[in-house]
């Protein structure tokens, strides 16, 4: 992120957040910390968990990134009716609960899903969809889309100028211009694909087909659910902010600036081609995409009418929340951006590290001596939540927080602006598109989370995930299936609602 | 940073809040499918308000082993008046905290097993059975289906009452031998899943043969949705027992409230609710029996249940055998 601050970016903002996001990571872990009698240190098996969740998410995050980089190409050449869709659309396995979109990928690549109907149909044997391969196929579903459109942003923040005179001057646009564009995007992407991956727990456990599939977080919620060892739990939620500390060094390290000049924000126009090509890539993408999402909609069409008054009115809570988590979580990524620095590095990844149990369970701990934690549900959501997106926000609007300094701070600071007229005439229009794809995110996020509010709410405060799990534990799976999807629907409205700069992109000629 | 501000907040909130209602409030702290709009909860609610001039308030956490851990974080300061919804691998590690009272009810028990805890009085139980569907191949014990090539999903014995309760499960019946039969099962489980739902939805949609759930599930379908397509196993060497109880919180500010309410969870109002709500056996049979469909049902010839205080010394040396033999 940005590292050389300008002069007259406002610092204070950026020093609050830190300081808020440092107490809901490392201070939760204390409070869980403080109250634990550490008995015992970590075992064989948690050593086990954490070499197979340290590889999966490795192989899970390189993968993501492999991929996305040519699907990200692909649509940051073409112009074509329904990209835009195509774009919007990256967000959406993102933003799916776990279960809802682990059902997806089962109904296509599960036992009596369409590939392995296909497969018996023509007589092949069937694949199953467990083991390691079934986990980080899960992770790609989740986070390929997401690395694309960072890499798309990157593509896209290219200016068109630097096209035009490599086209003219027959010069290799990849070596010039864009490997170097990928140093500068790849590494935080890769980072944050790693550390959701290194977090995961539902998706390991489901797909990886038994206790061998055991992540460090599965121990931290068996530790503070099973056995109330809440000095375990404390030990294992340090040890995942380590794995994070060193895998932010690496991706830091291999990180370089993109050190191009301005451009005039012109629409960009290509000259290379392999049209052929990036069609067939953006087909094979979407079709990846949209088959476990098709299968979402087609399994919760029939429970519509099965949902009552409350489901539609844990909706509109979860919208509440999301809108305002939305709305904290890009003002705290600006402040951080704006203040730039080692500080707002560190800060932008810690969240992504924190297991939302361990922070769940220390907010609990500080909350409950003073108040009734259940009265405090939906605000902390709201702040948790912020938070815990505030990785995804600053990774959208960092570099291009970065860009607009490069290119216009000097500018900026020898007409003298202010600090106000800087940040609202001069970066934040400029940011319209990045703010408003990490907005999406933020909202989409916040929709679909479950983990501060199950151990907050009490029963006035249900949000739709929540109803969706309990419909799923009375039983009424159909009613669930439908619940999910009006969860998704929801959950991608507000995206596509906050992300429409996602149709500024390529022209073709 | 982020403490004072929650300090504030929790301040204003705290005084945005009426001040104490006349009525006095009874605070039980249960499970969350108990408290949802189609569990016994509301039903509950309603009849117990009727009688006691008090307002009657549930406050969901999560399933049973969250709920214990939620009573551990909030220690002897507890709102909680009474826990409703802790199973016996629990009541062992429930009973060391030291926060229940006596429960002091009498009540004529239908359960298979002779039941004299003076803390945990149980107002449900099931048995813990694979379902599967109807006309399909059913095995007829657990080493039968060990040897099978039948699939099946499990819930993590780790982080679900259900997979803790298979473990239970085979720990009883074939002891020293549990290992040996873990090592056979292994090849038959398609995946464990973290909880009870994930692996039921697993199961609906075709992803295994069977699935780890209760003799009663085939029952929900048979009445809430008149489909006879599922139906539970009977296995040879029993089957394992799961007893839901409550427990009075020692520190209770309405002591005689809390009393009468465990009362009233053994009486017909409670109990005459629990079989088509909460989809389990009611700990006292009500005066109308159980309702119909439930006599499809099979009844297993022998039930299982590890003591609990058995129950929680056996468990990490059960675990890690389970993890061992599944790992290979």
């Amino acid at each position: 992120m940005a590292l050389r601050a300008v002069a007259i970016n406002p610092r204070w903002p950026g020093g609050i957040v830190a300081g808020l996001v440092l107490a809901l990571t490392l201070g939760t872990l204390c409070a869980v910390g403080l109250r634990a009698d550490f008995l015992a240190g970590l075992g064989v098996a948690d050593w086990a968990a954490v070499r197979f969740t340290v590889l999966q998410a490795l192989v899970s995050a390189l993968v993501s990134c492999l991929l996305a980089i040519p699907v990200a190409r692909a649509l940051a050449r073409r112009q074509f009716r329904g990209r835009s869709a195509i774009i919007t659309l990256l967000g959406a396995p993102f933003l799916l609960p776990v279960i809802v979109a682990v059902l997806g990928l089962l109904s296509v690549f599960g036992r009596n899903g369409i590939v392995n109907n296909a497969l018996s149909a023509v007589g092949l044997p069937e694949v199953s969809i467990y083991g390691f391969h079934g986990v980080v196929l899960a992770h790609v579903f989740f986070n390929m889309p997401l690395v694309t459109r960072f890499i798309l942003q990157g593509w896209l923040a290219i200016p068109s100028e630097r096209f035009r005179l490599a086209a003219s001057l027959g010069a290799p646009v990849g070596r010039l211009l864009e490997w170097p564009m990928l140093r500068s995007v790849l590494p935080s992407a890769f980072l944050v694909v790693f550390l959701i991956c290194l977090t995961s727990f539902a998706v390991a456990l489901t797909l990886g087909g038994g206790p061998k599939a055991t992540t460090v977080e599965l121990a931290i919620y068996q530790a503070l659910r099973f056995d109330f060892d809440l000095g375990r739990a404390a030990l294992l939620a340090l040890l995942q902010f380590g794995i994070c500390a060193i895998a932010a060094i690496f991706a830091w390290s291999a990180t370089q600036r993109d050190e191009g000049g301005a451009g005039l924000d012109r629409a960009v126009q290509r000259w290379d081609g392999g049209v052929k090509r990036d069609a067939i890539i953006i087909v094979l993408a979407a079709l990846f995409l949209l088959l476990p999402l098709g299968m979402i909609v087609v399994r919760g069409v029939a429970g519509i009418p099965e949902l009552t008054v409350d489901i539609w009115r844990a909706a509109l809570r979860s919208i509440l929340v999301a809108v305002s988590s939305a709305v904290l979580c890009t003002g705290f990524a600006l402040a951080l951006a704006l203040r730039g620095g080692r500080l707002a590095s560190v800060v932008g990844v810690l969240p992504l590290a924190a297991s939302s149990l361990v922070v769940g369970t220390g907010l609990f701990l500080i909350v409950y001596p003073f108040v009734n934690p259940a009265r405090l549900a939906l605000p902390i959501t709201m702040l948790v939540n912020a938070v815990l997106a505030l990785p995804f926000v600053l990774r959208s609007i960092g570099p291009a927080v970065a860009k607009v300094e490069a290119d216009f701070g000097r500018l900026g600071t020898s007409l003298g602006l202010s600090s106000r007229v800087w940040t609202w005439r001069i970066v934040l229009p400029r940011l319209r598109q990045p703010l408003g794809f990490g907005a999406g995110l933020a909202a989409a996020l916040s929709m679909g989370d479950l983990g501060v509010i199950a151990l907050f709410a009490g029963d006035a405060q249900e949000t739709l995930p929540l109803a969706m799990y309990r419909l799923m534990g009375a039983y009424r799976m159909e009613a669930a299936a439908a619940a999910a999807l009006l969860l998704v629907a929801v959950s991608f409205s507000l995206f596509w609602f906050f992300d429409r700069g996602g149709q500024i992109g390529a022209q073709d000629k | 940073m982020q403490k004072p501000l929650i300090l504030t907040a929790a301040a204003a909130f705290a005084m945005a809040s009426p001040a104490l209602a006349e009525t006095p409030v009874l605070t039980v702290l249960t499970y969350d499918s108990f408290t949802s709009d189609w569990g016994p909860g509301p039903v509950v609610e309603a009849a117990f308000e009727e009688t006691c001039a008090c307002d009657l308030q549930f406050v969901g956490a999560g399933d049973g082993a969250a709920l214990l851990a939620r009573l551990q974080l909030e220690g002897p300061r507890t709102d909680a008046d009474i826990v409703l919804g802790l199973d016996t691998n629990l009541t062992a590690a429930a009973r060391d905290t030291g926060l229940f009272a006596p429960h002091g009810v009498t009540a004529d028990l239908a359960l298979p097993i002779a039941w004299d805890d003076t803390e945990f009085l149980p107002f449900d139980w099931g048995y813990f059975a694979f379902v599967g569907n109807a006309g399909a191949d059913a095995p007829t014990s657990l080493r039968a289906l060990a040897d099978s090539d039948i699939k099946i999903v499990i819930q993590d014995p780790r982080s679900s009452t259900p997979g803790l309760g298979l473990l239970m499960w085979v720990q009883a019946a074939y002891g020293e031998d549990a290992p040996a039969l873990w090592a056979d099962l292994a090849d038959n489980i398609v995946t464990v899943t973290p909880g009870w739902s994930e692996a039921y939805g697993l199961f609906l949609e075709g992803e295994a043969d069977a699935v780890l759930s209760y003799t009663t599930s085939p029952a929900y379908h048979l009445i809430a949705e008149e489909d006879d397509s599922k139906v539970a196993w009977a296995f040879d060497e029993g089957h394992y027992l799961q007893v839901e109880v409550a427990g009075k919180v020692a520190a209770t500010d309405t002591p005689e409230l809390a009393d009468t309410f465990m009362a009233f969870m053994a009486s017909e109002p409670f109990q005459s609710v629990i079989a088509t709500t909460n989809w389990m056996y009611p700990a006292v049979t009500p005066a109308a029996g159980l309702p119909a469909g439930f006599e499809t049902l099979i009844t297993p010839q022998k039930a299982l249940l590890l003591s609990p205080e058995d129950a929680l010394s056996i468990r990490p040396t059960a675990l890690e055998a389970w993890r061992s033999a599944l790992s290979q």
